[in-house]
């Protein structure tokens, strides 16, 4: 059902229009933070509003919307993104990937590869990666200009010396097409691969911090590392208790008070599709 | 000119869908240099401006940016449907609209951005004769390895000046061009070679 009083997709046309520009010169310029003018969202900062307003801006009747929350088409970010755009903007929706062609996403990107003509939408609460070592956008923004990163290897060497590896594991640096050092969004590192060379179009929105980004289909996204500690993604000894997926992104689920827990996908529609198509992990033959 | 008593031509026929379906279309060629369009929109379009260049005018520019014509004719016609203020300097122009490539401005003419700030630079809309099919090698980000392609209408030195403005990324132009309803882009990423 869609609710009458609001302009097609809830923002007003010259908002819109001011969006579009923001996101074509994003386009043109990889990685790169345009400002623009973020509006009042009927729900708080933190929720999306970023997302929110990169997808009201490009949405339209043809459209198929699928919104995930940390992987789960089923949290309430998701159901709620997902049902503002159905009522506002009257678009269908849903939980597959294949079908979909906007998707707005909150940490993750499906494990489902996406296809030429897709628009990822990614939800973005700090878009500066160099903002927890420097808090001021005016000498990030100096920063950027002069291609000076030093600042982020200084963190990652840090790590190292600390740790013993590279300690990041969500929102990891990366650099697009050579040029700038662009926050994935926290996405979990085992997500950075896919953004390097994806035919799809993918768009970052912060609501809060007032900027949009992109990258282009088949653009280099390269993760920052060292010649003798590569980057590298996550990796689990046991693969998905429901569907047995050893090549997914997965959570920890807690069981009880006595240490008993599980490994499960993050992407719910994928470990869904497995189990439909008769796989089963070690907490399903368990159970049978 | 538009004497004041010349009746306007109307704009978009449904302005919020029509110009979303346009930003789209928009948005695919500017991923994706090189890959032509056909506008779905019919637009009458105010000489001496093409239906795609008028279409991508009305999209885009409002009371925010500022247009510079390179040709007399449309200026009544654009601040009634978009309210854009024109501007005789291209430098600070955010739109351009090129009827006449042979004799434009040097790229280097328009607003290509500041350091901090490259978006701050100008999209010029360029009206060229035809699309071809070979004559340019396109490559660059949007592109799966390379993109070969034809345009007419353009001057000789366009490609040396396109590949000496690349030289100054991220500052730089972004380009729409335009032949008649269709139109591809070409953003500042994108290299040019003949070939």
């Amino acid at each position: 059902m869609t609710t009458s009083g609001y302009n097609f997709a809830y923002l007003d046309e010259q908002t819109k229009r001011m969006l579009r520009r923001a996101l074509l010169k994003a386009v043109a310029i990889p990685g790169y933070q345009v400002p623009f003018g973020s509006r009042e969202m009927p729900l708080p900062y933190g929720w999306g509003t970023g997302g929110i307003q990169v997808t009201a801006a490009i949405l339209g009747t043809n459209d198929v919307l699928k919104v995930i929350d940390q992987g789960s088409d089923d949290t309430v970010n998701a159901v709620n993104i997902r049902r503002f755009f159905a009522r506002t903007a009257g678009v269908a929706t849903t939980n597959r990937t294949p079908e979909a062609t906007v998707i707005q996403t909150r940490h993750r990107i499906p494990e489902t590869p996406l296809a030429a003509g897709q628009i990822m939408v990614y939800q973005v609460p700090e878009p500066e990666p160099l903002h927890r070592l420097e808090p001021r956008e005016a000498v990030t923004r100096k920063l950027h200009a002069l291609a000076d990163y030093g600042f982020m290897h200084v963190k990652l060497y840090e790590d190292i010396a600390r740790y013993g590896h590279i300690a990041t594991t969500y929102d990891y640096p990366v650099l697009v097409n050579d040029r700038y050092l662009m926050a994935p969004s926290p996405i979990p590192k085992f997500d950075n691969p896919k953004l390097n060379h994806s035919p799809a179009l993918q768009l970052f929105g912060a609501g809060r911090e007032k900027r949009v980004y992109a990258v282009p289909p088949y653009t280099k996204v390269e993760s920052l590392d060292f010649e003798d500690h590569p980057f590298s993604v996550q990796q689990w000894d046991a693969p998905c208790a429901l569907c047995g997926a050893s090549d997914s992104f997965l959570d920890e689920v807690v069981l009880d008070d006595v240490g008993g827990r599980m490994f499960v996908c993050s992407d719910s529609e994928y470990c869904s599709n497995r189990q439909a198509a008769g796989h089963a992990g070690s907490a399903v033959k368990e159970a049978a | 000119m538009n004497a004041p008593h010349t009746p306007l031509l109307p704009g978009l026929p449904q302005p919020a869908p029509d110009s979303q379906r346009i930003f789209r279309q928009l948005l695919d060629a500017m991923a994706q240099p090189g890959r032509i369009h056909a506008l779905q929109v019919a637009v009458t379009a105010p000489a001496p401006l093409a239906p795609a260049a008028s279409a991508i005018a009305l999209t885009l520019c409002d009371y925010e940016t500022p247009v510079w014509l390179q040709s007399a004719g449309p200026e009544a016609w654009l601040r009634f449907h978009s309210g854009c203020p024109l501007v005789d300097d291209p430098g600070t122009a955010r739109f351009a609209l090129i009827d006449q490539p042979a004799s434009m401005p040097a790229l280097a003419a328009f607003a290509q951005g500041e350091a901090e700030y490259p978006d701050r630079s100008a999209t010029l809309i360029i009206q060229v004769s035809a699309f071809g099919e070979q004559g340019l090698v396109f490559a660059g980000p949007g592109i799966d390895g390379e993109t070969r392609l034809g345009v007419a209408g353009l001057p000789d030195q366009f490609w040396r000046d396109w590949q000496q403005s690349h030289g100054r990324f991220p500052l730089g132009v972004d380009l729409v061009l335009v032949a008649g309803t269709r139109f591809l882009c070409i953003p500042r990423t994108t290299t040019v070679r003949e070939g």
